[in-house]
C-alpha cells in the first residue's frame, strides 16, 4: 500500500504522540536503523561532505541497494561489509523506518551559474525519472535534491565507467551528457542537486 | 483510505489522544523514571540524548565535570596540523535543550541499595536506572616511572584535551632529525588501531615539516590491528621498509615492550635497547574508568562485567555500564562501539520501564583510520544477539580490501570526514 504524504505524517504524529503519553516501547526498527545515525547521521540525514542522507528514501531503492551491496554488485567502501549482517526482513524494517523520516538538507558550497545549467541539464534529461528536480525518490530512483555532492560525484563515475549497474536510458543519457559537455555538464548537475534546500 | 474511513481514524486518533492528555499524569504519578547518567563522553552523551529522543517522559540527568568534550578520535588529525582543536570540542547546550539536566560536577559514590548518587557536592541524587559511562583509566606505574605527574610532561594524549595540546606542542618543538617514540599497550585497550593512525599523522608532519626526524613504535604486542593495511601504506607514503623509513616498528619479540621511563633525561629503557627520544608518546595499560571502580562494578579483569542484552551491570542491579570500562567483547572499545551501545542501553530501559521485555539488540561499530590526507581504511562489523551473548554476523564486516584502488582509499577519507560529523551530530546535537 502506497500512503500519501500528509496520511503518513498523520500516522506518525499520532504515533509520536501515543509513544511519549503511554510509553510504547522502542520497536525493531528504530533499534536497528539507530546503528546507522553515527555514518548517515541522526534519522538518516547525513551532515555530509560525503556520506549520503538516507532519509525519505524510496523503500524500494533501499532496498534494491542493500540487495546489491550484499551480493558485491555495487562498489563500495564499508556498505557491501555492512549489508552482509542484515537479513531481507531486517532490510526491510530499516527501509520503511528510513523512508518515514525528512530529510534534512544542509547547506552545500554550490556555484548559482553551474546550479542553473544543471537545472537546465536535469529538466532535459533526468526529470522524467527523478521528479520534482530529484526531490523525490520513488520506485527504484534516488534522492538527489540536496543529496551530498561527493556521493553522487562518485556514483556518477561509477556508473560512466560501468560499475554500477544502471537503466540502458540511464546510461545512456549520463554518458551523452559527459561527451557533449565533458566532467562540465555532470558538474553542472552535481551544482543543481547539491544546491537545492 | 477512503473518505470517510479516513475521517473516522483522524477522529479516532483525536480521541485517544484527548484520553492520553487525561491519563498522562497519573502515569507520571505511579512510574518514576529518573536515569541518571555519569559521564558525558560518548556513551553517556548518547545515551542521554536517545532517552530523550524516544521517551521524552524520563526524566533524563547527566553528571560531568568538564564543561566540554574534547574527541580523541580525529585528534591525530589535530597532530597533523590538518584540523583546528576547536574541530575536537563539543558543549552540551545542545543537549540541556533538549530537556536534559546537566551538572557539572564529580561523582564520588554510587550506592547501588539506595539508588543514589553522591556528588563532590555532598548532594545525593535518587535514581531509578543509572547509567555508568566513565571510560578509561591508566594503570600507572605499570611503566617504571610513568605515573600521574609525569604524564603532564610526557603526553599519553589518549584522553584527548590538555594532553593533546601538550604532545602537538612538543612535536612543534622538536629540532628537525629528531626521534618520537610511541609505545602501546598490550590488548585489550581503547581504540586499537589509534597509535598506528597516530604514526601514520605523525608522520605525515615530519615529512612535511621535519623529514630527517623519525618515529619508533616500541610495541608490548605481536600483531596490531589492520596491520597490513598499516604497513602497506606506510610503504607508500612513508618509505617504511627502507633505510630511509620514518616509522619503525619494534614488535614484542624483537623488544619492543618498555620496562620504564626516565623523564628527566627521556631515555625509553625497552627490552631492545635504551632509546634516546626528543618527543615521548607512552599509551599505558588501561583499566576501567576510576568510577567503576569505587562503585565495585568491576571484576578481576580491571573492566565491567554487563548484560549483553541490556548493559546493565551483573554486579548490581539497575546500573548499566557502557563504553569503553564495559565488557562487550566481540565489540572492540570503540567511539562508535560506545554510541551503539548507548542507544542498545537506553532503548532496554525503556522496555524495562515499561514492563516489557528488551529487544535483542543490533549493533554496528565502522573505524576509519588516516594514513595520510586522501589515504584512509577502516574495519566494520555488525553485532547481533545469540545465546545470551553479542555475536558478529556471520558473513558480514571486515577490512578494507589489501588491494583496493588508491581511488577507493581517497573515498574512505571522505566518508571518515563525514563519520566524524555525523557521529558527532548524533552524540551532541
Amino acid at each position: 500500500m502506497t500512503v500519501s504524504k500528509p496520511v503518513k505524517y498523520t500516522l506518525m504524529s499520532c504515533l509520536l504522540f501515543g509513544l511519549n503519553a503511554h510509553a510504547v516501547s522502542p520497536n525493531k526498527a528504530s533499534l536497528l536503523a539507530n546503528a546507522c545515525a553515527g555514518c548517515h547521521g541522526p534519522n538518516g540525514s547525513s551532515q555530509g561532505p560525503a556520506t549520503p542522507s538516507i532519509a525519505e528514501m524510496s523503500p524500494v531503492y533501499f532496498i534494491e541497494s542493500m540487495s546489491a551491496f550484499k551480493t558485491d554488485e555495487r562498489p563500495a567502501t564499508v556498505m557491501n561489509r555492512i549489508a552482509k549482517g542484515y537479513t531481507k526482513e531486517q532490510i526491510k524494517l530499516m527501509a520503511d523506518f528510513f523512508y518515514s523520516q525528512k530529510m534534512l538538507r544542509t547547506e552545500q558550497l554550490t556555484d548559482p551559474a553551474m546550479a542553473s545549467l544543471g537545472e537546465t541539464l536535469h529538466a532535459a534529461n533526468c526529470e522524467k525519472c527523478h521528479a520534482k528536480g530529484g526531490r523525490e525518490s520513488a520506485d527504484d530512483s534516488g534522492l538527489l535534491a540536496g543529496q551530498k555532492i561527493p556521493y553522487l560525484r562518485y556514483t556518477i563515475q561509477d556508473i560512466l565507467n560501468g560499475d554500477r549497474a544502471v537503466s540502458r536510458k540511464m546510461f545512456k543519457r549520463l554518458s551523452s551528457i559527459h561527451d557533449e559537455l565533458d566532467s562540465d555538464g555532470i558538474e553542472q548537475l552535481l551544482h543543481y542537486y547539491g544546491s537545492q534546500k | 483510505m477512503s473518505a470517510h474511513s479516513r475521517r473516522h481514524f483522524l477522529k479516532l486518533s483525536l480521541a485517544t489522544a484527548a484520553s492520553s492528555i487525561i491519563h498522562a499524569p497519573l502515569i507520571h504519578a505511579t512510574i518514576s523514571k529518573h536515569v541518571v547518567i555519569i559521564g558525558g563522553g560518548i556513551g553517556g552523551s548518547t545515551a542521554a540524548r536517545y532517552l530523550r529522543k524516544m521517551d521524552s517522559s524520563i526524566k533524563v540527568t547527566l553528571i560531568e565535570p568538564k564543561s566540554h568534550y574534547t574527541t580523541c578520535f580525529m585528534s591525530n588529525e589535530f597532530l597533523a596540523g590538518l584540523r583546528s582543536f576547536k574541530s575536537l570540542e563539543f558543549s552540551y547546550h545542545k543537549l540541556a535543550e533538549q530537556g536534559i539536566s546537566i551538572i557539572h560536577d564529580y561523582v564520588v559514590a554510587i550506592d547501588a541499595d539506595k539508588q543514589s548518587i553522591t556528588r563532590s557536592s555532598g548532594d545525593t541524587i535518587h535514581y531509578d536506572r543509572c547509567i555508568v559511562s566513565p571510560g578509561i583509566d591508566f594503570k600507572w606505574n605499570a611503566i617504571e616511572g610513568y605515573d600521574e605527574t609525569t604524564a603532564k610532561d610526557i603526553p599519553h594524549a589518549y584522553q584527548a584535551g590538555q594532553q593533546t595540546l601538550t604532545l602537538k606542542k612538543q612535536l612543534d618543538a622538536m629540532r628537525n632529525g629528531g626521534t618520537v617514540i610511541i609505545a602501546p599497550p598490550a590488548n585489550p585497550f581503547r581504540c586499537p588501531p589509534a597509535p598506528y593512525e597516530r604514526a601514520s599523522q605523525i608522520a605525515h608532519y615530519l615529512k612535511m615539516h621535519k623529514p630527517k626526524s623519525k618515529i619508533i613504535i616500541l610495541d608490548d604486542k605481536e600483531e596490531f590491528s589492520k596491520q597490513k593495511l598499516f604497513e602497506a601504506g606506510w610503504k607508500r607514503h612513508y618509505g617504511y621498509g627502507t633505510n630511509h623509513s620514518i616509522i619503525e616498528w619494534v614488535s614484542v619479540a624483537q623488544g619492543g615492550h618498555v620496562e620504564s621511563i626516565n623523564a628527566k633525561s627521556h631515555i625509553v629503557s625497552a627490552q631492545a635497547d635504551d632509546f634516546k627520544a626528543d618527543v615521548i608518546n607512552i599509551i599505558p595499560p588501561q583499566q576501567a574508568g576510576k568510577l567503576a571502580f569505587t562503585a565495585g562494578l568491576t571484576d578481576q579483569s580491571g573492566w565491567c562485567p554487563v548484560d549483553h542484552k541490556t548493559f546493565e551491570s551483573t554486579i548490581h542491579k539497575n546500573i548499566h555500564v557502557i563504553g569503553d570500562s564495559s565488557i562487550s567483547s566481540p565489540l572492540p572499545k570503540s567511539g562508535y562501539a560506545a554510541n551503539s551501545e548507548a542507544k542498545v542501553c537506553a532503548a532496554a530501559i525503556i522496555s524495562l520501564f515499561n514492563g516489557d521485555r528488551p529487544l535483542a539488540p543490533s549493533l554496528i561499530n565502522t573505524c576509519y583510520s588516516l594514513l595520510a590526507p586522501n589515504d584512509a581504511i577502516s574495519v566494520a562489523m555488525v553485532y547481533g544477539y545469540k545465546n545470551d551473548k553479542i555475536i558478529k554476523m556471520d558473513g558480514a564486516g571486515g577490512l578494507t580490501p589489501n588491494d583496493t584502488s588508491d581511488h577507493m582509499r581517497q573515498r574512505e577519507a571522505d566518508y571518515a570526514h563525514s563519520w566524524f560529523n555525523n557521529i558527532t551530530h548524533d552524540i551532541f546535537g
